[in-house]
Order: structure tokens, then C-alpha cells, then sequence
């Protein structure tokens, strides 16, 4: 940070010495916009992200995060995974931002700006888990097209806002209310204006939840621009998709909202099981709606080597979409057994909560640890992948790391 | 007033500094050209026994160990077809990162045309797809793969 500034003054001073005068309108610069030029070409740097993480994709950006880069109780930037379907926007001005309420079925258009949402409405933080619906697509066979996700497309976050609620009922709702669509400024990978990257959004029980938030902060701090700055919508324990970043505009729907990645097979699973590889017609696809129950090892690191006759404390998060997890287990010898571990209540609703167990070791060999969670509805994760599907989301197959015990 | 005045002000600098950078130009053009006609102008004698490093033209499609270092693809009939029409968009990794049949790259390029203002590809898109199932075969992964490319370290709590 304190060197790009002391790059850009020089530049900008540069710039001064060059036209021999100060750089018109130099002052307007808005803070913290440093002009393209100036950005740092490392995506690792730039987005301040951990040197460990794995970046799957540039354009768009989209990177992952390992399991043991996930060990905090608050996921912090440097370890959060970035999934774009667009561009970053660039030049944001936070002073001029307006957030538009409109659609069918809202009483009264309304825009906000961003001092209006933070004076107007009270202020809720909360923990909220977000998962990419495309998480573990990698294990998918026959492959699933997209970003081959692994393990790393999840976060909690503390997210701080408005409750999109409040904000939905001050421009006020009518009765036939079923879905919201939020819109944003980021640009399609082709640059034509007329196309949205990505509009998705909820049904109104979803919207008006108290932990649907549209954030301005994360953990503390304003939101990193490429995860949504000025203004994101967070509706934990769905999709991530549904939590649209930089956004203008939420419309509340008379209908299932049709936006970019709402329709087709994005974000769809077969409404029947179907066997893998099969074509499943655009009818046949239901939208993803709470994501499913899944837990991550996240300490030790896969690949750990022990002595014999030491005990190996583990320890990991856990989360179920809309539910809470209420059983969390191991097992060292492939599902033959399972033993319990202890686990926290999460932090608020739709928060991961923490597990952790000491493990003993029979004797030396290869081992691997196999995390199983379990939710209020009695719904365990699967050992193997689960149910095939054109589009390779909701893998939510148990977590292991291997360890040595010599 | 005062502002305006200000305003001349600073375009008068402007005028006077374009002046001087055009001056400069002139003379700096002019030794260009003198040093193309003399390219032995800067040898000195002294320079004819140390050893020169000449920077290596950066080769924008250079290839190294078989991989197109730019794009990460693999060296193969069509690489190049595939580098003009499928990195304009997206990312080469999105590509590389999927490995489809003819069917399903053939679907995939249909849904972009529809969808994503791709170009007809012509007869390039056999060419396509031909380097893509050729170069990037889907792989059996089975209902759950073996943990691989373990990174083994010593664990002391």
C-alpha cells in the first residue's frame, strides 16, 4: 500500500514536472483509485491474496484457496477465493454510487446513495458462509465444463450492512413479490455494454431473511474492490453467485428473476437424478437454492509425517447451507469406523462452525483422515462423489488429508 | 478573473513545454538518423574484447519445452488457430483447464455464438476442436480419485 502511494504521488508529480503544470483535475483523483497504469500486474499483490493460493484463471479472474489456507475462524482476504464471470470495474466513485430499487412489483423506484444506506437503515455484521456453487467440480467424471474447483471456492467472511430487508421495504414490496435480480457495473469479458456478466438473485423468503445483507464492509474494512466494493449483496449459505458484487440495482421481480446465469443450465441442477454424462434438456434443470452440507480439514496441511505413538490434533469448519450441522466425524480407515469430533455452535446463523478431534494412530503406515459433517436434517456427506450432473456443482464429497506415521 | 488568468497561464507552460519537447525531438530524430548512416558511432576500441550480452528478442509465441510460454498451450497443428480465436475473450487457462469431447467442444462453441458474441469460425473450428480432443483428452477420474502430488513434510507438535 505505502509503496503504491509513493509510486503514484511520484508519478502523478511526474506527470506535474511533464506538463509543467499540476495534472488537471489531479486533485479529484479520487483516494485510493490508482490509475490503471499504475496496478500492480501480480494478481497475487494486487488483490493481496496469499502466495499459496491457485489461480485457475485471469480473465476473468478466478482463484482458490488450499484447505490449510482456510485454518481461520474469520476467513481474512489474503485467504479468500475470487470467482468473476466479468471484469473488475475500474474508477468506482463511493461519493456518487447510487443503489436503484425498481421492478414490477416495487411500490415506489427508489436510489439510495451509499450515505443514505448507512444513515437511513441500522447496522448488522454477521459471519456468513459463501461457497462457489461450482466447488469440486474438478472431481467430476465425465468432466464438467467451467473453472475446475477443487476445495477452495468457500469463506466465511464478517460481512457489515444494511439488511437488504429494510432497504426492499422502505421502497416498499407488493404482494406479488417472488423473486429479487440484482444488476451491477462489471463488464462482459466481450465489452458489449448491452450484456451483463452475471444477474442472478432469490426468491423474496431468501431476500428477507435478517442475514441477507448489502454489505460495505468486510472483517472490519471497507470491501476489497474484487470482492464487490462499494456495495455487495451477501446471502449466506446459497450459491456465491447469488451474493452479486459491485451492485447498482436489485429489482424486485413479479417472477422467477431472468437475468444473465439465472436461466439455461448456470447454477441448475436435474430437477431427477440422472446417471453420469446424460443430456438433460434446459426444462429439466432447477435452480440451486441452499447449498449442501460439507466440512474441510484445514489443519494439519495434507502431507503431514508423524512419529509413532503421538496423537495428531485436527481440526477444521463445517457448514450446511440453511442448516446447521449437528454431528461432525472422522475416520482413519476409509468409513470402516467413525469417531466424533467436538464442534462449536457457529457464531449466528449461516456461519461454519469449528470442529477439532485428537487422533490416535494404531500403528505405522499410510493413513488417510476422512472429515464427514452431518446436518439437522440427518443428511450426511458422501464418501463418493454425489449425484453426476451436467454442470459438475454440489460436489460436496467428504474432505481427507494423508498423513504419515513413521 | 483570476482563474482565467491561471487558466493562461498554465497553457501558455503547456505551449512552451510542447515547444521544447518538439525541439527536442528534432535533434534527437536527427541523431537517429546520423547514428543509423554511422552505426559504428558509439564503438569504442576498447569495447571489441568484452563480451556483449544482446537481450533476446521477446518472441511473443515463443515456445519452450513444447508449451507456448504466453498462453500455456501445448505446441501442435492448430495451436495458433486456437490462440487467434479462443484468447480474445477469455483466458487460455479456461480452455486448458476443460477437456471435452468433439461433441461437447463443438456444443460449448455453439453456446458462445449464441450467447457470447463469438464469430463463425468456419472451417477453422474443425481445426479447433481437432487440436483441443487431440491435446487435451478427457481423463477417467472414476467416482473418487487416489490423493496425489503429495507434498510430504515432518510434523512436530
Amino acid at each position: 500500500m505505502k509503496r503504491r502511494d509513493f509510486v503514484k504521488k511520484a508519478t502523478l508529480s511526474s506527470f506535474a514536472t511533464l506538463i509543467g503544470a499540476e495534472l488537471v483535475f489531479g486533485s479529484k483523483m479520487l483516494n485510493g483509485y490508482t490509475p490503471l497504469a499504475l496496478q500492480d500486474p501480480d494478481p497475487f499483490k494486487l488483490f493481496n491474496k496469499h502466495k499459496d493460493m491457485v489461480m485457475l484463471n485471469d480473465k476473468p479472474w478466478n482463484i482458490e484457496a488450499q484447505a490449510h489456507l482456510l485454518d481461520d475462524k474469520v476467513t481474512p482476504n489474503s485467504c479468500m477465493f475470487i470467482r468473476n464471470n466479468g471484469l473488475v470495474p475500474e474508477g468506482i466513485n463511493p461519493n456518487s454510487w447510487i443503489l436503484t430499487i425498481d421492478g414490477e412489483s416495487v411500490k415506489n423506484k427508489k436510489s439510495y446513495s451509499l450515505d443514505d444506506l448507512k444513515s437511513k437503515f441500522s447496522h448488522h455484521t454477521y459471519q456468513l458462509t459463501l461457497e462457489c456453487g461450482g466447488n469440486g467440480r474438478a472431481e467430476f467424471d465425465p468432466p464438467a465444463k467451467g473453472n475446475q474447483w477443487t476445495i477452495g471456492a468457500v469463506h466465511c467472511a464478517s460481512w457489515t450492512g444494511v439488511r437488504l430487508r429494510d432497504v426492499l421495504e422502505d421502497a416498499g414490496i407488493n404482494s406479488n413479490a417472488v423473486y429479487i435480480g440484482y444488476h451491477a457495473v462489471d463488464k462482459h469479458l466481450s465489452m458489449d455494454p448491452e450484456k451483463e456478466p452475471i444477474s442472478r438473485g432469490c426468491p423474496m423468503s431468501k431476500a428477507l431473511q435478517d442475514e441477507t445483507l448489502l454489505a460495505f464492509k468486510m472483517n472490519g474494512e471497507d470491501i476489497p474492490l474484487v470482492h464487490g466494493y462499494p456495495l455487495r449483496l451477501v446471502a449466506g449459505g446459497w450459491p456465491a453467485s447469488v451474493s452479486g458484487k459491485w451492485i447498482n440495482r436489485i429489482s424486485i421481480r413479479n417472477k422467477v428473476h431472468d437475468g444473465t446465469k439465472m436461466t439455461g443450465t448456470a447454477y441448475r441442477v436435474p430437477c431427477k437424478p440422472v446417471s453420469p454424462g446424460e443430456k438433460v434438456k434446459d426444462e429439466d434443470m432447477c435452480i440451486i437454492e441452499s447449498m449442501p452440507v460439507k466440512s474441510l480439514i484445514t489443519y494439519p496441511k495434507t502431507g503431514a509425517m508423524i512419529n509413532k505413538g503421538k496423537s495428531l490434533t485436527i481440526r477444521g469448519h463445517a457448514w450446511a447451507g440453511e442448516l446447521e450441522v449437528n454431528k461432525m466425524e472422522y475416520s482413519i480407515d476409509f468409513g470402516s469406523t467413525w469417531k466424533t469430533c467436538t464442534m462449536e455452535k457457529p457464531a449466528n446463523r449461516l456461519a461454519w462452525q469449528h470442529f477439532s478431534a485428537k487422533v490416535d494412530f494404531p500403528e505405522s503406515g499410510y493413513y488417510e483422515v476422512w472429515a464427514r459433517a452431518t446436518d439437522t436434517n440427518g443428511l450426511a456427506q458422501p464418501m463418493l462423489l454425489p449425484g453426476w450432473n451436467p454442470k459438475g456443482y454440489l460436489n460436496n464429497a467428504c474432505h481427507r488429508i494423508a498423513v504419515k506415521v513413521k | 478573473m483570476n482563474n482565467e488568468e491561471s487558466f493562461r497561464g498554465q497553457i501558455m507552460k503547456l505551449y512552451r513545454l510542447l515547444m521544447l519537447l518538439f525541439v527536442l525531438f528534432v535533434i534527437s530524430g536527427g541523431g537517429l538518423v546520423y547514428y543509423m548512416n554511422n552505426p559504428g558511432f558509439f564503438d569504442f576500441k576498447s569495447n571489441s574484447d568484452t563480451i556483449v550480452e544482446v537481450p533476446i528478442e521477446e518472441d511473443e509465441d515463443r515456445i519452450e519445452n513444447g508449451i507456448h510460454v504466453r498462453t500455456g498451450f501445448i505446441e501442435a497443428d492448430g495451436m495458433m488457430t486456437v490462440i487467434n480465436n479462443c484468447t480474445n475473450c477469455h483466458s487460455a487457462k479456461i480452455v486448458t483447464q476443460n477437456r471435452m469431447n468433439t461433441e461437447r467442444w463443438n456444443a460449448t462453441i455453439k453456446w458462445m455464438q449464441e450467447t457470447q458474441n463469438l464469430w463463425d469460425l468456419g472451417g477453422n473450428q474443425e481445426v479447433i476442436v481437432n487440436y483441443l480432443v487431440t491435446n487435451y483428452p478427457p481423463k477417467s477420474k472414476g467416482r473418487r480419485m487416489n490423493l496425489s502430488d503429495i507434498d510430504w513434510y515432518e510434523l512436530d507438535e
